[in-house]
C-alpha cells in the first residue's frame, strides 16, 4: 500500500500558541482515516494543512506526490488531486446545485458544458440529490447542501477527499444521510481523511483512527482502538463523547 | 419684465440633457476606473494596493469643487488654455466617482465570505476564475443598491460643473433667474427636474435589489 498522505514531524504555531507539535502519520491508498479529538487538539488544523490552506513551520507533508512544505508547491495541481468538504458546506449561493457542480469541471478541466451536465447528474445521483439539480443552495436543508458539497468535490474526481467536521452543523437525522453517502464513498475505494465527532461512524468505517491531543498524535490504530483505549486521555475522551451522545438522545 | 415661459422651460430641459450626459460620462468612466482601482486595492501586489489606497484617499479627501478647479485651471497652467468645459467637468467627475466607487466595490468584494474564496481555491480555480465566477457575481448583488445610490449623488454633484463654465441644469436655472428674477419658480422647477431624474434611479435600485435577491433569501 503506497502512502497517499504522509506527515512527518509537523509543527505549526499561531503566534505563540503551539497547535501542532510534531505530528506524524501516513494514510495509504483506499484507506479511510478518522481524526478524532477534543476541540483545540489540532485535528482541523491538520486537515487544513493537508490541503495547504495552512502553512507549517517545521516538518514535511507529502500529499499525492506534492511536497507541501516546499516553497515551489503548485497549489492548483494539489487542489486538482485533493477535494475537501467543509463543515459550513460553502456552496456558491448565486449558482444552482447543478451549476455549483459544473463550475470547476468546465472552467478548470475545460470539459464541454453538455458533458459536464451529465457528470453533474451522475455525481448528484450518487449522493441522492438528482431531483434538486435546479434548486439554489438556500432552498435545501443542511444535510442536502452537504451532500451537494460532496458531489461538487466528487465531480473533480480527486485522489483524496478531506472531510472537515462535515456533520457537526447537522441534526442527527440529517447527519445520518450525509454519513451514508460517505460510507458509500469509502466502500467504493476512495481515500478519505475525516475529522469527526461521530465515534460510531469512525469505529465502523475508518480503517485507521488517529486520536489527537494537545497538538500531538496521542494514539493511533484501527477502529477497535476506541473500545480498548491505551491512554487515559483517549479513555476519557471516548467516555465523554458516548456520555454526551447518551444524554443527547434522551 | 419677462416672466417664466415655455422658452425657459425648454432651455432648462436642454440643460437637463447635459446633466444626464455628464452623469452618464461620470458613472461609466468612473465605473471603469473605479473597478480597476478596486481590483488593485485587493491585489496580491503590495505596490498596487498602496497606490490604489493613496488614490482613493486623495480623491475622497478633496472636495469635488476643488478637483474641478484644479483640473480646469491646472491644465490651463500647463499651457493648454482652451480646455472645453465639457472635458474638464467630465474628467473631474470621473476622478471623483472612481474614488468613491472603488471603495464601495472594494467593500462589497470584501463582504463576500472568505470561505467562498477558499472553496473555489480548493476546486482548483485560478485566482482570476475565483474572482470572476464566484466572488464578483456575489459582490455585484451586494453592490447594486449602494452603487445606484451613489449614482444619485453623481447626478446632483454635476451641478458643481457650473464652476468651470459648463451650462448644465443648475447653471441654466441661475442664468434664467438672472434675467427674469423669479428665484422661487425657477429653482422649484430645477429641483423638480432633478427629482424626476433621481427618483426613477432610486426606484430602479430597489427593484434590482429585490430581483437579484431571489434565490438568496
Amino acid at each position: 500500500m503506497s502512502a497517499v498522505v504522509s506527515l512527518s514531524n509537523v509543527h505549526k504555531q499561531f503566534g505563540s500558541l503551539k497547535v501542532l507539535d510534531g505530528v506524524s502519520f501516513e494514510v495509504g491508498r483506499g484507506e479511510v482515516a478518522a481524526i478524532i479529538g477534543q476541540s483545540g487538539s489540532g485535528k482541523s488544523t491538520v486537515l487544513r494543512c493537508i490541503n495547504a490552506l495552512e502553512t507549517i513551520q517545521q516538518g514535511t507533508i507529502d500529499v499525492c506526490g506534492h511536497a507541501l512544505h516546499d516553497a515551489s508547491l503548485n497549489r492548483r495541481a494539489l487542489h486538482l488531486d485533493v477535494g475537501i468538504v467543509f463543515q459550513s458546506y460553502n456552496l456558491f449561493p448565486h449558482l444552482t446545485v447543478e451549476q455549483n457542480i459544473m463550475l470547476a469541471p468546465v472552467s478548470v478541466k475545460s470539459i464541454p458544458k453538455k458533458q459536464a451536465r451529465e457528470l453533474a447528474r451522475e455525481v448528484l445521483t450518487r449522493v441522492g440529490m438528482e431531483a434538486k439539480a435546479e434548486n439554489y443552495p438556500e432552498q435545501l436543508s443542511g444535510g442536502q447542501q452537504q451532500r451537494v458539497a460532496i458531489a461538487r468535490s466528487l465531480a473533480m474526481s480527486p485522489k483524496l477527499m478531506l472531510f472537515d467536521e462535515v456533520t457537526s452543523a447537522l441534526d442527527p437525522q440529517l447527519t445520518g444521510e450525509v454519513l451514508r453517502v460517505m460510507e458509500d464513498l469509502a466502500r467504493g475505494g476512495m481515500t478519505m481523511i475525516l475529522v469527526t465527532h461521530e465515534m460510531a461512524f469512525a469505529r465502523k468505517v475508518a480503517s485507521k483512527v488517529i486520536y489527537m491531543h494537545q497538538g500531538k498524535v496521542w494514539e493511533t490504530g484501527s477502529g477497535d482502538m476506541l473500545d480498548q483505549p491505551k491512554t487515559a486521555e483517549l479513555r476519557n475522551f471516548v467516555g465523554g463523547v458516548s456520555h454526551d451522545r447518551a444524554e443527547a438522545s434522551v | 419684465m419677462p416672466t417664466f415661459s415655455l422658452v425657459h422651460l425648454e432651455f432648462l430641459l436642454t440643460a437637463a440633457q447635459w446633466t444626464i450626459g455628464l452623469s452618464i460620462a461620470a458613472f461609466v468612466g468612473g465605473g471603469l476606473v473605479g473597478f480597476v482601482v478596486a481590483l488593485a486595492r485587493i491585489s496580491d501586489l503590495r505596490v498596487l494596493r498602496i497606490a490604489a489606497t493613496v488614490y482613493i484617499q486623495l480623491v475622497q479627501g478633496t472636495p469635488l469643487l476643488i478637483l474641478l478647479f484644479a483640473i480646469y485651471f491646472g491644465i490651463a497652467l500647463l499651457g493648454y488654455t482652451n480646455l472645453p468645459p465639457l472635458i474638464a467637468a467630465s474628467a473631474g467627475l470621473i476622478i471623483y466617482s472612481s474614488g468613491f466607487l472603488a471603495e464601495i466595490w472594494r467593500g462589497c468584494i470584501d463582504s463576500v465570505p472568505k470561505t467562498q474564496w477558499q472553496a473555489a481555491e480548493c476546486l482548483a480555480l485560478t485566482r482570476w476564475q475565483r474572482m470572476v465566477k464566484v466572488i464578483l457575481p456575489q459582490a455585484a448583488r451586494i453592490a447594486t443598491a449602494p452603487t445606484v445610490g451613489f449614482l444619485v449623488q453623481i447626478v446632483k454633484n454635476t451641478s458643481l460643473a457650473s464652476v468651470v463654465g459648463f451650462v448644465e441644469l443648475a447653471q441654466a436655472g441661475k442664468l434664467i433667474n438672472n434675467s427674469i428674477y423669479e428665484p422661487f419658480t425657477v429653482f422649484m422647477i430645477v429641483a423638480l427636474i432633478y427629482f424626476a431624474i433621481c427618483f426613477p434611479l432610486s426606484t430602479w435600485s430597489r427593484s434590482l435589489e429585490r430581483k437579484l435577491n431571489v434565490g438568496r433569501r
